[in-house]
């Protein structure tokens, strides 16, 4: 009879890899290998590239952009490029009497935004009737404040910035949604709403946080304000997201 | 700028704009700073004395006499002189308050990986609380069990794993994902409790802002230590919401709490290069020359405990494994030639271009140049904070390939616990391990 694995209850309190066995001093080699597929799968949804076409053909009538982060290598070395609109985008976005814009962006991780950015937007969109949306803009080598540049082109008063998350070991396809009323180029992070975590391994759901994103939006327009105030408002919570996802 | 030219290439020095634009440049730089007489760093302030108070810490402090012995001295001579026969550890240990960080930060970039190791192993920084940290061929650990939303058997089941490794003699120490003065209470509730019941000869820590902890002392938390990130510039300290005086505040208040049993070093910082420049607050010094700085900020509290995060800030900062490696190695020792007592979290981010085969390279060095610990978590997958830092098993690989030892006072409880075999090693944690089943029944019976 197999003696009992005195690690099996305290694994239900926590994700951490506790009670792993030891080939002398190290890890056994399937905990050695697993760690290593985790690892892989986080640097792949970093380097994955986003698929533009797949979301233009979800998403019809949107706009592609790219920042001033030529490749993947400058975008991880140079997040101020990453937060600029290339000038050559600039005649791509027309100006308007918009309430808001949504930008899918790949930030760290396409993996995220290619499983959840489209059902995340068609679920906040189904929410936001009598809502003045611009054409959704897909942005690439992209950080959360380029959604400044974005938002100010087209004159939108709301920019919501669905964006790939940093990927974890344990979850590598995380997206974050970022908010910014009255986006402009030098918006401080702290004037923008953070809903982190939107991923199907436990996440939040699309649903949850389609009716996060669009009472922040309908609030925000009101109060005419995004951030610090507008959270304390919700008594949401930005949590460790707004740390990881350098704006 | 010299120092930031002569200092080997990192990307977060590129960032800001002040790298070197050639290798043949930052060569260049470095001939140029090897002939720059040390007493040139007492003559100009890099940061306005006026202005910061950091700058006015270190220039009020440098001890003249101290410094006597290296003033005639060149960056280069300081070089050469430090790797000679003559510079040993007494000698070290007297020179420490009469270098300033802009001193050591300068000789740090004309000094291969090896010099910084071989200068660092001479370097003694021996801290105590309730044990001993940073004896000559000692190893301690900080065992890091922290949860994403807090949960009190979830942190105690991750400690535990690491008291079976043997970890955790440097500090047990929680990252709360909550950072709230209640929660911190009830954390650290439940370690001191832990920490009690097994008569362990350690200290424990949530590691929460300064000013939560004073609140957490008025309100008689368990507070052993005091932890506080800190950075090299009035500038970057305010951006942590912090300065000299909060810090002095709360050490007074917990020294008053008399927790320590063999000493009353009790502050634990962390820094790491990179902090000034996010908070735009590196008035044009490369990170590692402001990096240093910040230990001439530990330095003024005789702290328990510092560590680098080297490899948690991002690839915009450090970009790969050589850059992470080097800056490890430039951390520690730098801090410990000014008598700081450096560890280190060798670690790195998803996002940074480095992995598992460089971290056993950092730590290996690190472990030869003499760190005062290391972090651990439980198979070097932190679940909170999403990063990979080293895990339990590391520890155990560091002690057998160097034969370095834990807190002696930590070594004795293992044994006493008949958690160690006949050779000095780790029990395996198997069933019928009697230390595991005494724990893990105790611990369900507790939880």
């Amino acid at each position: 009879m197999p003696p009992e694995d005195p690690w099996a209850k305290l694994r239900t309190a926590t994700r951490a890899r506790i009670g792993l066995g030891r080939a002398g001093d190290a890890m056994k080699i399937a905990d050695v290998l697993d760690f290593q597929f985790a690892h892989a799968k986080a640097r792949d949804a970093v380097h994955a590239k986003l698929d533009v076409a797949a979301l233009k053909a979800a998403i019809p009538g949107a706009i592609e952009v790219y920042s001033e982060a030529e490749s993947r290598e400058v975008y991880l070395r140079r997040p101020d490029l990453g937060r600029r609109l290339h000038p050559d985008c600039a005649d791509k976005l027309h100006a308007g009497e918009y309430d808001a814009v949504f930008v899918i962006g790949d930030g760290l991780s396409a993996t995220a935004v290619m499983q959840n950015a489209v059902p995340m937007y068609e679920a906040v969109a189904a929410r936001l009737k009598g809502f003045k949306i611009a054409p959704v803009v897909i942005a690439t080598q992209a950080r959360v404040a380029l959604g400044d540049d974005i938002g100010e082109a087209l004159g939108a008063k709301l920019c919501a910035v669905l964006i790939g998350e940093r990927p974890g070991l344990t979850v590598s396809d995380s997206l974050g949604i970022y908010l910014t009323y009255d986006p402009r180029r030098g918006t401080k992070d702290s004037a923008r709403n953070c809903i982190s975590n939107v991923h199907a391994h436990g996440g939040l759901s699309y649903d949850a946080a389609g009716d996060m994103l669009a009472w922040l939006m309908r609030e925000a327009l009101r109060r005419k304000l995004t951030g610090v105030g507008l959270k304390e408002a919700s008594g949401l919570e930005a949590p460790a997201a707004m740390a990881a996802l350098e704006g | 700028m010299l120092l930031a030219c002569a200092s080997a290439r990192r990307s977060g020095d590129e960032l800001a704009g002040l790298a070197a634009v050639s290798d043949a440049q930052r060569v260049a730089a470095r001939a140029a700073l090897a002939d720059v007489p040390l007493t040139v760093f007492l003559e100009e302030p890099l940061i306005p004395y006026e202005t910061d108070e950091v700058t006015r810490l270190i220039f009020d402090r440098h001890d003249a006499e101290a410094f006597k012995p290296v003033s005639h001295l060149t960056v280069g001579g300081l070089r050469d002189w430090l790797l000679s026969y003559e510079a040993d550890t007494a000698t070290l240990t007297k020179l420490a308050p009469g270098l300033t960080p802009e001193m050591v930060a300068a000789v740090s970039k004309l000094m291969r990986n090896q010099d910084l190791i071989s200068v660092a192993r001479k370097c003694s920084v021996v801290k105590k609380f309730r044990n001993t940290i940073g004896l000559p061929g000692r190893l301690s650990s900080r065992l890091q069990p922290n949860h994403p939303t807090d949960d009190v058997r979830g942190i105690a089941a991750a400690t535990l794993d690491g008291l079976l490794y043997g970890s955790g003699d440097a500090v047990i120490g929680i990252n709360p994902a909550t950072d709230s003065v209640q929660n911190c209470i009830s954390l650290l509730d439940m370690l001191d409790g832990l920490r009690q019941r097994y008569d362990i000869p350690t200290q424990t820590c949530v590691l929460t802002h300064v000013t939560n902890a004073i609140e957490v002392m008025n309100a008689g938390g368990a507070m052993d230590l005091v932890f506080q990130s800190i950075a090299g510039s009035e500038a970057a300290n305010a951006g942590f919401g912090i300065n000299l005086n909060i810090l002095r505040e709360a050490r007074e208040a917990a020294l008053s709490l008399k927790r320590g049993t063999i000493g009353n070093d009790l502050m634990y910082f962390e820094t790491g290069q990179g902090a000034a420049l996010s908070a735009d607050a590196h008035f044009g010094l490369d990170q590692q020359t402001i990096e240093t700085r910040a230990y001439a900020v530990a330095r003024e509290f005789s702290p328990l405990l510092v560590n680098t995060v080297v490899g948690f800030i991002g690839p915009e900062y450090l970009y790969d494994g050589k850059q992470i490696i080097r800056a490890g190695l430039e951390d520690h020792f730098c801090a410990k030639l000014m008598g700081v007592p450096m560890g280190c979290d060798v670690c790195y981010t998803n996002h940074a271009e480095a992995d598992q085969d460089d971290m056993d390279t950092l730590m290996t060095l690190l472990t030869a140049a003499g760190v005062s610990f290391v972090i651990a978590v439980p198979g070097a997958d932190d679940v909170m904070l999403n990063y990979q830092s080293l895990s339990y098993h590391d520890i155990l690989y560091l002690r057998s390939v160097f034969g370095v030892r834990l807190a002696p006072e930590f070594e004795v409880w293992l044994e006493k616990m008949d958690m160690v075999d006949h050779a000095g090693r780790m029990r395996l944690a198997t069933p019928q391990n009697k230390a595991l089943k005494r724990l893990i029944s105790e611990h369900r019976d507790a939880a």
